[in-house]
């Protein structure tokens, strides 16, 4: 045979994530030459266009960034712009915003789990492919999602793009019947999800990888939260810091391949947000049946405490229990306020909130003048700052694997990819595979686009 | 056996939030239903497998921002039957079109440190400025059950019915009081195509135009209203028809036109 030298993987178009994104691998003399994850989803501006908006257009404006994780985007807007205004939410309030925000990790998680990530571990192309083999798992995570679905619909008026949600409260506030009537679906749901975390549980796993650096926050107001809405941001690798100094401690710099910007700790490298870094640090803050789930995990020699992102579906799985657990005690414990939003005054200022979007940390920042006028806007989506954890990470995994084959590579590289969930509709959005073979085999199209 | 010929469908996306796409998915008592009426060969968001066109039914997501995507869209019609845009971006080229209206080289500066990195086109625009569109549906989402009934008139060989009415024609279907005249409230809902089940309205807030102008809407009366009688400035009447739809030809004429004083 001749002379090996250089070999690359193209996957053209990333399929089931969220988004338009790509991988090119170029290997030579079997090391990996060059690693590139591109995000060609075309840039939509929402930083510049924000400008001379009113800080109250921010819910509505920036959740349609993104159509899986809406909820997260209204969240972060709107606490940061509480927080320029000077406005603390009241307590009611903040819990029916983490109530709403449960039906969002529900649904989320559930589509990701059941019908974008499951199929890889089954060995199948889609969900739909799957339900022909596998109908009680489909039919499983379509309940689960359904019931996400109705909180969010309930609380926010629809489940994509929710229309309830604004700068000092909502617009309008349920009557407890209405939430109650939810409770049955969301019992059914939570039987479901512990079978889904039992079922996931056995799956093929791969090896455990060195870790990077995890980054999540850590709930002030209440110490043994799991972290969703507020909290200091802390790293695996000392940083905590307060979610104002966010800028201070991290920064976002821009490659020539990518339309999302790539985000790393200043003065340190890429790091990692999500579903991984929050279960590490506050996995003994889940709920009962989610920590009763782990243990029977334990039992059957599951190790959730390796960094493991193939293990990601069953943390995934973790949380939506979580999830549902703490959405039907929010609303058993629920009493209407008597008023749905505090009263506003637009003013200038600036402020900052980061929330735990279902796939990672989401960061806003507001600056306004005198009207309440955007002046400038920052919006750090949680894939900018895994991107370049996830390229690190694929480099790990490809490590002496040049001799696999290019289909083999490609299903090993997008499944490590769907490991972290990737929103790349959020990141600007599209997942593309190149695999490029310089040993004379000439860059082929992984996938079939 | 007989082999029947199952109608193949295929799902696009350009600029977008993926929101739209994702109601498909969102149709949880429906999904496995529709996968058995019809054959999704090409819908990238949720599977690896993509059958070769033609394509009887594409449902394209997202507005065209990219040279690449222009041609891109060309290529896509060549293999389409029947071509249905859902959603705000692929009929009025979404919110990223607010760009339509600035300068987008300031835009990626604004948001990029190196903006000789990024290519863009000037203006976000419609599917329908490119190629001809068999149907479009309304929306930022689209309402699921919409789709499905184009899911299901395209099988049934029909035209999809989807009523043009205005928002306010379903707010009192619901039954909701009238919170313009109530509450003074500025609403779009005279001027707003109806679709979402007069949503807004129903949670105290006004519309505030996601499916876009209603036939022949008079937003140069409704817009009369707001500034003389619900304390609506100028810069506010224009951002109200400046947001999901401000490229569709009425809200951009609505929003350019001069202030008008009774």
């Amino acid at each position: 045979m001749a002379k090996r030298t250089t070999k690359i993987i193209k996957v053209n178009y990333l399929a089931r994530v969220e988004g338009e994104g790509a991988l090119t691998v170029r290997f030579r003399s079997g090391q990996i030459e060059d690693l590139q994850l591109k995000i060609f989803e075309p840039p939509r501006f929402f930083e510049a266009f924000l400008r001379g908006r009113s800080a109250v257009e921010v819910a509505d404006i920036t959740s349609r960034i993104c159509g899986i994780c809406p909820v997260a985007y209204q969240m972060s807007a709107v606490y940061a712009v509480e927080r320029a205004l000077g406005v603390t939410v009241e307590e009611p309030v903040a819990l029916l915003r983490q109530l709403l925000y449960c039906g969002e990790w529900i649904e989320s998680h559930a589509l990701h789990v059941y019908m974008l990530h499951a199929p890889d571990y089954l060995g199948y192309p889609d969900v739909v492919a799957m339900a022909k083999d596998h109908p009680r798992e489909v039919e499983r995570g379509l309940a689960i999602k359904k019931a996400g679905n109705a909180i969010v619909t309930v609380l926010g008026g629809r489940e994509i793009h929710p229309i309830n949600v604004r700068v000092g409260g909502f617009y309008r506030l349920p009557h407890k019947k209405e939430l109650d009537a939810l409770v049955d679906l969301l019992q059914h749901a939570l039987e479901a999800a512990c079978d889904g975390v039992r079922s996931v549980s056995t799956f093929p796993f791969t090896q455990a990888l060195a870790p990077p650096e995890l980054v999540a926050l850590q709930p002030m107001l209440s110490n043994d939260a799991y972290p969703m809405c507020e909290g200091r941001i802390m790293s695996s690798a000392a940083v905590s810091a307060d979610v104002a100094d966010f800028e201070q401690t991290f920064e976002e710099i821009q490659v020539p391949y990518s339309n999302a910007l790539h985000s790393i700790v200043k003065g340190g490298g890429a790091y990692l947000t999500g579903p991984l870094a929050r279960f590490h640090f506050h996995q003994s803050k889940l709920t009962q049946r989610a920590l009763d789930l782990i243990s029977e995990c334990s039992r059957h020699q599951l190790d959730l405490n390796q960094y493991n992102p193939s293990q990601s579906i069953v943390i995934r799985s973790l949380e939506i229990v979580h999830a549902l657990e703490t959405a039907i005690a929010a609303i058993k414990s629920y009493e209407r306020p008597d008023k749905p939003c505090k009263d506003i005054e637009l003013r200038s200022g600036t402020g900052m909130a980061a929330t735990e979007a279902p796939r990672g940390l989401l960061y806003h920042r507001y600056s306004l003048d005198d009207d309440g006028r955007i002046l400038d806007a920052k919006i750090v989506p949680p894939t900018s700052q895994n991107q370049r954890a996830i390229e690190e990470e694929l480099r790990m995994i490809l490590t002496g694997k040049a001799a696999m084959s290019k289909a083999a590579l490609s299903q090993l590289c997008e499944q490590a990819i769907r490991n972290h969930d990737p929103c790349i509709s959020c990141a600007t959005h599209f997942l593309k595979l190149t695999i490029e073979d310089l040993d004379g085999l000439s860059g082929v199209d992984a996938s079939a686009n | 056996m007989p082999k029947v010929a199952v109608p193949k469908l295929a799902v696009w996306k350009f600029a977008s939030c993926d929101g739209c796409q994702l109601s498909l998915l969102d149709c949880e008592d429906e999904l496995l239903a529709i996968a058995g009426r019809i054959r999704i060969a090409h819908f990238p968001e949720a599977s690896r497998a993509v059958i070769r066109g033609p394509y009887d039914l594409s449902l394209v997501e997202g507005s065209i921002t990219t040279a690449l995507d222009a041609e891109r869209i060309l290529a896509i019609r060549r293999k389409s039957r029947h071509l249905v845009t859902i959603g705000a971006c692929a009929t009025a080229g979404g919110i990223q079109a607010l760009r339509n209206f600035a300068d987008v080289r300031e835009f990626t500066r604004i948001v990029y440190a190196h903006p000789e990195y990024i290519s863009t086109l000037s203006h976000s625009t419609g599917i329908a400025e490119h190629v001809a569109v068999d149907f479009e549906l309304r929306g930022c989402p689209i309402n699921k059950r919409q789709l499905l009934e184009v899911i299901l008139a395209f099988l049934q060989g029909r035209r999809a019915n989807i009523p043009e009415e205005s928002v306010c024609t379903e707010c009192k279907a619901r039954g909701t009081t009238c919170i313009a005249v109530t509450k003074s409230t500025a609403c779009m809902g005279p001027v707003t195509q109806s679709g979402c089940g007069a949503i807004c309205p129903a949670y105290d807030r006004g519309c505030y135009g996601c499916f876009g102008p209603k036939e022949r809407a008079n937003t140069a009366s409704i817009k009369q209203d707001w500034e003389t009688h619900k304390g609506v400035s100028a810069t506010q009447s224009q951002q109200i028809f400046r947001t999901f739809n401000a490229w569709a030809a009425p809200f951009r004429n609505a929003a350019e036109g001069p202030p008008e004083h009774g």
